[in-house]
C-alpha cells in the first residue's frame, strides 16, 4: 500500500486552538482536554500539537524536532547539522510509554544557530538558511523528518488518538502562550508518523480541516518558489503558501487570509473603490493561492493565532473569548469544556480570518 | 471527383429553394423545373439539406468504392490523381485530418467530489468564471504609508474562459465579424480580428477586440494598434506551422481591400515569416515597438502554433515582454492551408498545453505570463482539460462558425461558402444576419460557461483560476506511460 507522500490522502479532522494574549504559559493540560472531546472526529491515524513559548531558556535559537527511522538517518543528519549550525544542546525528546502509541520513531530535539560565516556567505537571511537545511533534510536524507524548526516553539505529533499522543509526549509538562491540536481522520492510510498534523516550518504551524480541491493548482504554483510537496497533502501546501506570502511577498496574515479566502467577485464589487481595487488587486496577482473546497484552519506563528474558514464555510469553526484567553474549535463542546462560561462565542463567517496576538505584539 | 451523393425522395414538389440555396453548382434547375444533382461538385455543406422545405434532400457518402488496399486508401488514390491532372498543391480548410493522431481530450476524464468534500450546487452558491490575463509582477510594492500600490501591467478580464480565435476579414465576411464583435461585448470576452485589419464600422467594439499584426502586416496603422484592448503578434497558427498565408485577389474587393490596405484583385500574401523576426531578440523588439505605439497601454499577445519545440519556445515569448501566449494546436482551423501541411505538421495542443505549462513552472515564470489554448476546442469539457492541463483561458474558431452555421465542408478556400461565411460575395453574405449570429454566439457561450460552472462545482471548486493546472482533475484511458508523463496526469484508477 502507498503511504503518505506516494498518494494523495483526504482526510477529515478535528482542530482546536488556546491563544494567552496576555502571554500566559499555560501547560498542555487544556489542550488536550478540548481536543480529546472530538475523539469521534478522529481514527487513530493521526494526532499532533503545536505549543509556543515552551523553551524560553533556547528562544534565540531553532529548536528543530525531528523524526528518524534509523540510527544512520540520525548520523547522516547530525553531520549535515554539524556542518552549517552551532549545535547548542542536543537531547531525546521524552516520552512516556504506552500502549496506544507504537511504532515509534526515534524522536530528537536540537537548539541550533547557524554558523557565523557559512550564514554570511549564503548571502541569506537566518530564516531562509534554515528552511532551505530543514527542507533539505526532508527531500534528501532517507529516514529524517524535520517536524518543525521554529524558534521558542515546537511540534508533537504521531499515529494515535491526540489525547493519546498528549500523552506520549508528556505535553503536560510543557508550558506555553499558545497551543493548537489536531486530530485526523485520514480515509485510506497505513498511518504514517511524519503524514500527521500540525505541520509546520520555521515558526509557522498549520492545523487544518478539510480537503481542498483546489490542491494541485496551489501545489503547482507554490513549488515554482523553491517548496516542495513531499507529502502532498492540503496542510502542507497551505503552510508553505502561508510561508512564501509572509515571508517572501511581505503580505500580513490578514491579506494572506484575502489571497487564501479571496472574498468573491461579487462581494468585492460591492466595497468602496479603495477596497475594491485593493481586493481585485490580490486576487488577480496571486490567483495561483486561491484555495477551494472546504477547509478550516488554525494558524499558529510566533506571538499569534490565526483562524480561518474557506470562503464557503464548508467547515465548522468555532470561537469565544474569555478575559485574555482566546479558544478555537471545530465544534464548541470542545471549548465548552475548558472553559465552561466564555465572555463570547461566535462562529466566524466564512473567509474571515479572526487574528489574536499577544498583547505587546504588533500585527504580523 | 465524386465523394457523395445528393438524394431526394418523393416529398419533393420540386420547389427548387436547394438550387437557389447551392452556392457550389451542385444543384441547378433543370429544363422540367425539376432539381438536377451534379454530384460531384457537392461539399456536403448540408446547406441544401437544412433549406429543403419538405425534408426530401439527404447527401449520402457515395457508394462507389476504389479496390480496398492497406496502404493506398481512397484518398490517397484520388489525390494522387488530382495532382496529376493540376501539378498544383492540394489545398483545404478548417482543421487536421489526420487519421491516426489521437484527440487527447477524449482521453481524459473529469473527477467529482464524493463524500469527503462536498460539491457546490452553481444555482445555489456562486460559482467564479471571470479571468484576469496578462502579466504578474514578481514582487508587491507598497507606498510610505504600507499600502499596496496596483503594480499590475495592463490586462484582459474575462467574464468567461472562452475567446474567439483570430479570424480575417476577407477570408471571412464583414458579417461575421459584427457578430463576433457583438457577442464578444455581451459576453464580456475578446474576439480577435485576424490579419486582414479593423472595418472602421467596427470601432466601437474597441473594448472588446484584439487586433493581430501578422506578417503582412495587411490593415496596420496607428490608429489600429489603438482600438483594441489587446494587440496579438502572429507567428503561426496551428492548420499550418511555418507557412504564410494567401488570400485570393478574388476575394480582395471593395472595403476587405480598404481595410486590408491592399489593391483590388491582387492577392494579399502574408510571408511564412515576419521579415523583422529571425530570431526571438527580434520579436522582443516588436512586442516592445508594439507598446511604444500604443503607449505601454495594452498588452501584447504572442500567438504561436504549437510545434515539437514548442516549450522553449514558449519560455522565449514569456521573456520577451509579451503578457499572453496564445497556442494553436495540430487541430488548430483555417481558411486555406496546404492539406499535407494541415494534417501533417504541428503537434496537439493538450501536449503542447501541458508541456509548456511545465516548462513555465519549472523555469518558475508560469505566474509572469498567461496562456490562451486553442485549436480543435469543441465544447465545455474539452474547455476545462485545457484549463485544467494549464491554460489561462481557451479560444475557438470552428465551434464559433459552426453556430453561425458552418457544417465543416471544408471548402472555405473556394470563396464560395454556402453559409456565407468565409466568402464576400454579396449574395452569400448576406445569408448571416449578424444581428442573429450574435445571438447564437452568446446562446453558445453562455451554455458552455454553464455546463464549466456544474463541472467545476461537481469537482468542489467554485473559481477557475482554482482549476487552472489542477491536474489531479484528470485521469487518463487509453494512454501510455509517456504520454501521461506529458501530460503530467495519472490513470484513470491510480
Amino acid at each position: 500500500m502507498k503511504k503518505e507522500g506516494e498518494i494523495r490522502i483526504s482526510s477529515g479532522c478535528a482542530i482546536s486552538g488556546i491563544f494567552c494574549r496576555d502571554g500566559k504559559r499555560i501547560t498542555g493540560e487544556a489542550i488536550k482536554k478540548s481536543i480529546a472531546v472530538m475523539h469521534n472526529r478522529s481514527n487513530g491515524l493521526g494526532g499532533g500539537f503545536a505549543a509556543y513559548g515552551i523553551y524560553p531558556q533556547y528562544k534565540d535559537y531553532f529548536a528543530l524536532h525531528i523524526f528518524y527511522d534509523s540510527q544512520n538517518a540520525r548520523e547522516e543528519t547530525e553531520r549535515f547539522l554539524d556542518k552549517r549550525f552551532d549545535i547548542i544542546n542536543l537531547s531525546k525528546i521524552p516520552v512516556r510509554q504506552t500502549p496506544k502509541i507504537s511504532d515509534a520513531p526515534l524522536i530528537w530535539r536540537y537548539f541550533i544557530t547557524p554558523l557565523p560565516h557559512i550564514l554570511q556567505d549564503s548571502q541569506l537571511d537566518e530564516d531562509e538558511y534554515t528552511s532551505r537545511s530543514a527542507i533539505r533534510i526532508n527531500d534528501s536524507i532517507t529516514g529524517a523528518y524535520v517536524v518543525s524548526c521554529g524558534k521558542d516553539m515546537g511540534v508533537f505529533k504521531a499515529v494515535g488518538y491526540p489525547e493519546d499522543v498528549a500523552d506520549f509526549y508528556r505535553i503536560e509538562e510543557y508550558e506555553g502562550y499558545s497551543w493548537t491540536a489536531h486530530g485526523r481522520y485520514p480515509t485510506n492510510t497505513p498511518g504514517w508518523w511524519a503524514g500527521s498534523h500540525p505541520f509546520s516550518l520555521l515558526d509557522l504551524t498549520v492545523v487544518h480541516n478539510g480537503e481542498i480541491s483546489s490542491y494541485d493548482a496551489n501545489r503547482r504554483a507554490v513549488e515554482m518558489y523553491g517548496y516542495s510537496c513531499n507529502l502532498l497533502t492540503d496542510t502542507e501546501v497551505i503552510t508553505y503558501i502561508l510561508d512564501y506570502l509572509t515571508r517572501k511577498q511581505g503580505l500580513t496574515l490578514k491579506e494572506c487570509s484575502q489571497v487564501i479566502a479571496a472574498p468573491f467577485w461579487s462581494t468585492i464589487s460591492i466595497k468602496d473603490e479603495e477596497e475594491r481595487n485593493r481586493l481585485s488587486y490580490m486576487r488577480k496577482m496571486f490567483s495561483s493561492f486561491l484555495i477551494t473546497g472546504p477547509f478550516s484552519i488554525l494558524v499558529g506563528f510566533r506571538g499569534g493565532m490565526m483562524a480561518l474558514n474557506d470562503r464557503l464555510k464548508l467547515r465548522s469553526l468555532v470561537a469565544a473569548e474569555k478575559g485574555n484567553t482566546v479558544y478555537f474549535s471545530s465544534e464548541e463542546a470542545a471549548i465548552r469544556v475548558v472553559e465552561e462560561n466564555p465572555d463570547r462565542i461566535w462562529a466566524p463567517r466564512g473567509g474571515e480570518a479572526v487574528i489574536v496576538t499577544l498583547d505587546e505584539e504588533a500585527e504580523r | 471527383m465524386r465523394r457523395y451523393r445528393i438524394r431526394k425522395d418523393e416529398s419533393c414538389i420540386n420547389c427548387l429553394r436547394c438550387t437557389r440555396e447551392c452556392s457550389f453548382g451542385a444543384i441547378t434547375a433543370g429544363d422540367d423545373k425539376t432539381p438536377v444533382f451534379h454530384h460531384e461538385k457537392c461539399t456536403d455543406c448540408q446547406r441544401c439539406v437544412s433549406f429543403c422545405s419538405t425534408g426530401a434532400l439527404w447527401i449520402t457518402e457515395d457508394e462507389n468504392r476504389f479496390r480496398q488496399n492497406t496502404v493506398f486508401k481512397e484518398d490517397d488514390i484520388k489525390e494522387i490523381l488530382l495532382q496529376s491532372e493540376t501539378g498544383g498543391v492540394l489545398l483545404s480548410s478548417m482543421g487536421a485530418s489526420g487519421r491516426n493522431v489521437p484527440i487527447y481530450f477524449d482521453k481524459m476524464l473529469l473527477n467529482a467530489s464524493q463524500v469527503t468534500n462536498p460539491s457546490i450546487d452553481p444555482l445555489r452558491e456562486p460559482m467564479e468564471t471571470a479571468v484576469f490575463i496578462g502579466q504578474r509582477p514578481e514582487k508587491i510594492q507598497r507606498g510610505s504609508d504600507g499600502k499596496i500600490e496596483d503594480n499590475l501591467p495592463p490586462h484582459l478580464e474575462l467574464r468567461t474562459p472562452i475567446m474567439f480565435s483570430a479570424m480575417s476579414y476577407g477570408a471571412i465576411s464583414l458579417n461575421v465579424h459584427k457578430a463576433l464583435a457583438a457577442a464578444a461585448e455581451k459576453l464580456g470576452t475578446y474576439w480577435n480580428t485576424g490579419e486582414g485589419g479593423l472595418h472602421e464600422s467596427l470601432y466601437p467594439f474597441k473594448k472588446n477586440t484584439i487586433v493581430q499584426v501578422a506578417s503582412g502586416r495587411f490593415g496596420v496603422h496607428e490608429t489600429y494598434l489603438n482600438t483594441a484592448a489587446a494587440i496579438e503578434i502572429k507567428i503561426g497558427q496551428g492548420a499550418k506551422p511555418g507557412i504564410g498565408g494567401h488570400l485570393t485577389g478574388r476575394k480582395i474587393i471593395g472595403d476587405v481591400s480598404k481595410t486590408r490596405m491592399v489593391p483590388e484583385g491582387l492577392d494579399a500574401i502574408s510571408p511564412a515569416p515576419h521579415h523583422d523576426i529571425y530570431s526571438i531578440e527580434d520579436l522582443a523588439q516588436l512586442v516592445m515597438s508594439i507598446k511604444e505605439a500604443t503607449h505601454y497601454q495594452k498588452p501584447v499577445i504572442v500567438k504561436v502554433a504549437a510545434v515539437h519545440n514548442i516549450a522553449p519556445i514558449a519560455s522565449g515569448i514569456a521573456r520577451s515582454g509579451a503578457d499572453i501566449i496564445s497556442i494553436d494546436g495540430y487541430r488548430g482551423g483555417t481558411g486555406a492551408a496546404p492539406k499535407r501541411i494541415r494534417d501533417n505538421v504541428g503537434i496537439p495542443i493538450e501536449l503542447a498545453i501541458a508541456s509548456v505549462d511545465q516548462r513555465l513552472r519549472e523555469e518558475r515564470i508560469r505566474d509572469r505570463v498567461s496562456i490562451i489554448a486553442s485549436g480543435g476546442i469543441r465544447n465545455s469539457s474539452d474547455a476545462v482539460k485545457a484549463i485544467a492541463l494549464g491554460a489561462d483561458a481557451v479560444s475557438i474558431g470552428t465551434a464559433a462558425l459552426c453556430a453561425l452555421g458552418c457544417h465543416i465542408c471544408a471548402s472555405c478556400h473556394t470563396g464560395r461558402c454556402a453559409w456565407g461565411l468565409a466568402t464576400q460575395d454579396p449574395e452569400l453574405t448576406k445569408r448571416l444576419d449578424p444581428e442573429k449570429g450574435a445571438e447564437r454566439l452568446i446562446n453558445l457561450v453562455n451554455a458552455w460557461t454553464r455546463e464549466i460552472k456544474e463541472i467545476m462545482g461537481g469537482m468542489g471548486i467554485n473559481s477557475i483560476e482554482a482549476l487552472r493546472g489542477n491536474r489531479m482533475a484528470l485521469r487518463g484511458v487509453d494512454l501510455n506511460e509517456k504520454e501521461l508523463e506529458i501530460l503530467g496526469i495519472r490513470y484513470a484508477g491510480e
